[in-house]
């Protein structure tokens, strides 16, 4: 397979959909790129669900403080502006609706915007965290991921085979081929990643997406037409 | 007033078999490693612990974990804890996997004499609707499987939604580690150590602090304080850092 996005140009693409001064949480892996990439003049606050607002990047070697861990455990800093509160408190921010987007990886996400990304049956429980709060409460989710799994079986499916994080809650995937939508009517390709074609996404989704035609073209979310392709 | 008491040892010297513990801590910060420790010498068993993520590799609860000490874990994540897998899969340990804010607030609302919550959380998963394994059996069979719990429609920001009704937790100890407390148990955390510390000791009856500075009264300013002293029954004052 050719074209396609690279991990940093999938975090750069998340990017563009973040507003300055948005809150914003970022999961483990490939979601924690964005910061990375966000583009000028847009500052995001970033939430950690073990208790930062305003956590900043890593910390070189000689400066690392055992206590200042983002939720998966590694090292950050803090950018001014920042505060620490309890678990409780951080939760309330995220299921009250404080937090405007979060940015999780996944395992499946169903033509409904079910998400799976925590449990495969058979497979050893590593827990829940704070995905199931965070799709529940989060303003928008975002989902970052490759279009198929190592084994190339789809990610995006009609319906989701595995354990669910939550049901309905992601509005927007952004893979390694495609940007698409998700909502009543399905998956919506709104963007194509260079030198992918349309047929590419189609065969790697097992379930219906609606192309718009703008997204052919690349970049653009013109939505002069629709055509309704089954897998 | 004086909670400051002489040593961990003392201070859990009277947690008996079979009693609940919540304790703080998410990752490696925040631990309370030295009550952690002074229990495991302590010897007390059957416990019931009420924590975020149980420990690491071998350190904290985790050695309490292998020296089959605990029966009941009520926690959001195992994460690569390789000691908890191997009891809760050969059915040695009941596990009971939250939501991580879930569980934070449960805690909370314990301390805060909130019997239950709705809380939109889990809603279509099957911490919502049962069947999360809570004990496996000697052949890898599931024997006691988490039940549905009640969903209840409510309208929140206009907008209606299904929420799941969580109970409070309220534990017989709670284990705290603060940067710095007062001979009241006032508390002051440092950046991500605070996380479940704060929750953890409203939820215990006896909540026991362990902190690697102690000052005297007076010596916090109130607008500092970031766990008031009424939460806490007992302090100690502990070395910096991880015990080996």
């Amino acid at each position: 397979m050719t074209g396609g996005w690279s991990r940093d140009r999938i975090a750069a693409r998340a990017g563009l959909e973040l507003r300055d001064g948005e809150c914003v949480n970022l999961g483990i892996g490939l979601p924690t790129l964005v910061t990375g990439h966000l583009p000028p003049g847009v500052d995001v606050v970033v939430h950690t669900e073990n208790g930062i607002l305003g956590a900043g990047p890593a910390p070189g070697q000689d400066r690392v403080d055992p206590d200042l861990i983002d939720a998966g455990t590694q090292p950050v800093t803090v950018l001014p502006g920042a505060s620490f509160f309890s678990s409780s408190l951080s939760f309330a921010m995220i299921r009250g609706g404080h937090v405007d987007t979060t940015i999780l990886g996944a395992m499946e996400v169903s033509a409904r915007g079910d998400l799976a990304n925590w449990v495969v049956p058979g497979h050893l429980i590593r827990g829940i965290g704070g995905a199931m709060d965070l799709v529940a409460g989060a303003g928008r989710v975002l989902v970052l991921t490759e279009h198929v799994g190592r084994d190339g079986a789809p990610k995006l499916v009609a319906e989701c085979s595995l354990p669910l994080t939550g049901r309905a809650c992601v509005d927007r995937v952004i893979t390694n081929l495609a940007v698409l939508d998700v909502g009543p009517d399905g998956f919506a390709l709104v963007e194509l990643a260079p030198g992918v074609s349309v047929e590419q996404v189609l065969e790697q989704t097992a379930a219906p997406v609606v192309v718009k035609v703008g997204a052919v073209r690349g970049g653009t979310r013109t939505r002069t037409a629709c055509v309704t392709r089954k897998v | 007033m004086d909670k400051l008491v002489a040593s961990p040892a003392e201070a859990v010297a009277d947690i008996a078999d079979g009693a609940s513990i919540a304790v703080g801590g998410f990752g490696a910060a925040g631990v309370p490693w030295a009550l952690v420790a002074a229990l495991y010498r302590q010897g007390a068993r059957h416990l019931r612990v009420v924590t975020n993520n149980c420990g690491l590799g071998g350190a904290g609860l985790a050695v309490l974990l292998r020296e089959g000490r605990i029966d009941h874990v009520t926690a959001s994540y195992i994460g690569t804890n390789e000691v908890f897998a191997r009891h809760y899969l050969a059915g040695s340990i009941e596990l009971e996997l939250t939501p991580q804010g879930t569980l934070a607030e449960r805690l909370r609302a314990g301390g805060a004499g909130i019997a239950a919550f709705f809380t939109p959380t889990g809603v279509g998963t099957m911490v919502a609707e049962g069947g999360l394994p809570l004990r496996y059996g000697p052949g890898g069979e599931v024997l006691l499987a988490s039940p549905p719990k009640e969903v209840r429609r409510f309208r929140v920001r206009d907008l209606d939604r299904d929420f799941v009704l969580e109970e409070a937790i309220v534990t017989d100890y709670a284990f705290v580690r603060a940067a710095v407390a007062d001979r009241h148990g006032n508390a002051v955390f440092h950046a991500a150590a605070r996380n479940f510390n704060p929750d953890v000791a409203m939820a215990g009856r006896t909540t026991i602090l362990e902190a690697a500075r102690v000052v005297e009264v007076g010596e916090l300013e109130p607008d500092a304080v970031h766990l008031p002293g009424v939460f806490v029954q007992r302090i100690v004052h502990v070395a910096e850092g991880v015990p080996a």
